[in-house]
């Protein structure tokens, strides 16, 4: 190949992308089967893709579990979390009365919340998904609170030039509208956040099944460790996907007048 | 007495860290229906504050606004108001913009639209109704800002230095346009520019006020007869007048500091 050709071929969309792909999971292969030489500290790709033959059967139960989970959670986080959000954002006193307990609940980990899950929700999908609740809550809420905040005044007085008189209707027409982009960023990390506390807390045993139940299974006791690799690519590739799907609805379609905003 | 609006010892005073600022003080003004009033006045001196008042975004400090003869309270559909900053709601488009004031006022759907439909047209922006702010350019967003403040058909127009921020040829073209709009429509104008040749392009009648504190320094009728031509002597000889009143209240201004 001559060297146009090579340089032309780099240009293609995705080329240097898939080369560096190729070389990590052919160095993986390489350091797993020479150096390491133990499938219990570093499964092979090779044994990695070996395994999810076998579990294909099972692997979209699990992965439809914890996408139950998580939407119970993030369907929860939202509606409370722009409500509240809403609530602090516009009116004074909501945000007085609210806002000490929000500051105090905010620090603690989700994760706390695990003994709290089980006690009041069992061991059902409730409690598992109370905990991506807890998670996806709090960014949801502040995002939506600062979006309230920051309604920019002219836009407030143009509404209420053209008649826009009570207070509903100004959050309806004007403020909630406003806020869409930053309840979308909100929503956006607490999709991640959300997505962290479904492992966690299907770990912790808050669940019997779902993704993150799975993966600490084949760690204590299965020990079968390419297993646990395929999860974990699984879960991230679960996310991934689940951000791509968000940014192309909410990003291009829904909140297209906001050309050029950076949601990160 | 027919007067559409009238401003009564008018003074608006703002509290700020440094004190109290008297942005306007004792404004005195009558404006006739179908008026097409121009307030000039260098910037900072309280014009917009002016207009925010008429508007009844905010209440006068002390003195009386009265519209149709009754104190007037509070914003309202009867006056309209074209922002000095660019106040298209940008999560809407051009239609979805100039029919807000019909939705709030829970109008129909298919009549929101034809209504929209006649004012897009009168500003000259026909197809471009999907279209969203940030696909428009300066000139544009203040045309559909026009099309909205009239799509719910106010008595008083007011605008507050609307071609501000565009080019002098589309400004030209604009404040034709705007007169055009005001033959056809009668409504009462209160503009607001710190461009001479804008004012004495437009105006009925030319108001100006000098700065810190706003008050009412010259009030004066521009006998010309429409359609002016920009360069005529009489527009000239005005323009130099007004010049005159302005910079008499700045040298004023200099000497009581
Ligand atoms: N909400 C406010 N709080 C405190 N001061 C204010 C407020 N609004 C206006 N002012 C002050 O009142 C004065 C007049 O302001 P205004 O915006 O009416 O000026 P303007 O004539 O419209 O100026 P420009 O031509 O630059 O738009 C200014 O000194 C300004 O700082
Ligand atoms: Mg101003």
């Amino acid at each position: 190949m001559g060297k146009n050709k090579l340089l032309q071929f780099l240009n293609r969309r995705g080329a240097i992308e898939a080369i560096s792909l190729c070389t990590a999971i052919i160095t993986w292969e390489i350091v797993a089967d020479f150096i390491i030489r133990n499938p219990i500290k570093l499964p092979s790709p090779y044994a990695v893709f070996l395994s999810y033959l076998k579990l294909w059967e099972i692997i979209p139960v699990d992965i439809g579990i914890s996408l139950l989970h998580f939407g119970i959670g993030l369907g929860a986080g939202a509606a409370v979390g722009i409500t509240v959000g809403m609530l602090m954002g516009w009116f004074r006193v909501a945000n007085r009365a609210l806002d000490p307990m929000v500051e105090i609940l905010r620090p603690i980990p989700p994760l706390a919340w695990v003994p709290f899950a089980i006690l009041w929700g069992g061991l059902t999908h409730y409690a598992a998904g109370f905990i991506v609740f807890i998670g996806a809550f709090f960014p949801i809420l502040l995002n939506t609170y600062t979006g309230f905040r920051e309604v920019d005044k002219t836009y407030i007085d143009a509404a209420k030039v053209l008649g826009c008189k009570e207070e509903r209707k100004m959050i309806k027409y004007v403020a909630f509208p406003f806020s869409l982009p930053y309840i979308a960023t909100g929503i956006r990390i607490g999709m991640g956040v959300g997505w962290m506390c479904v492992v966690a807390a299907e770990m912790f045993g808050v669940s019997k099944s779902g993704l993150g139940f799975r993966l600490f299974q084949v760690f204590w006791p299965l020990h079968m460790i390419d297993r646990l690799v395929a999860y974990m690519i699984i879960l991230g590739l679960v996310a991934l996907v689940l951000d791509h799907l968000f940014r192309y609805f909410v990003e291009e379609r829904l909140l297209k007048w906001k050309k050029g905003m950076v949601i990160q | 007495m027919n007067h559409k609006l009238e401003l009564r010892n008018v003074t608006k005073t703002f509290k700020t860290e440094e004190g109290e600022l008297t942005a306007l003080e004792n404004i005195n003004l009558a404006i006739k229906p179908s008026e097409f009033l121009c307030i000039i006045g260098p910037s900072g001196c309280g014009k917009s504050t002016l207009l925010r008042l008429i508007a009844g975004l905010d209440d006068p400090s002390s003195g009386e606004i009265l519209l149709d003869g009754k104190e007037l309270r509070g914003p309202s559909q009867d006056r309209g108001m074209v922002f000095q900053e660019y106040s298209l709601f940008p999560w809407r488009n051009v239609l979805k913009n100039v029919t807000f004031g019909l939705e709030i006022q829970g109008i129909d759907k298919q009549e929101q639209y034809k209504i929209a439909e006649e004012y897009i047209e009168l500003v000259g922006l026909k197809g471009f109704e999907k279209r969203y702010p940030y696909e428009l350019s300066g000139g544009m967003k203040q045309r559909v800002a026009i099309a909205r403040a009239l799509a719910t058909e106010p008595a008083i127009l007011l605008m507050d230095e609307p071609f501000g921020s565009v080019d002098a040829q589309t400004r030209n073209i604009l404040q034709e346009e705007l007169l055009e709009i005001w033959k056809r429509t009668k409504k009462t104008i209160l503009f607001v520019t710190h461009s001479v040749d804008e004012a004495v392009y437009l105006a009925d009648r030319v108001a100006v006020v000098s700065s810190r504190p706003g008050c009412l320094v010259k009030c004066a009728k521009i006998d010309i007869p429409r359609p002016r031509k920009r360069t005529s002597v009489e527009v000239n000889e005005f323009r130099g007048k007004l010049l005159m009143w302005l910079s008499l209240e700045r040298t004023k201004a200099c000497i009581q500091r």
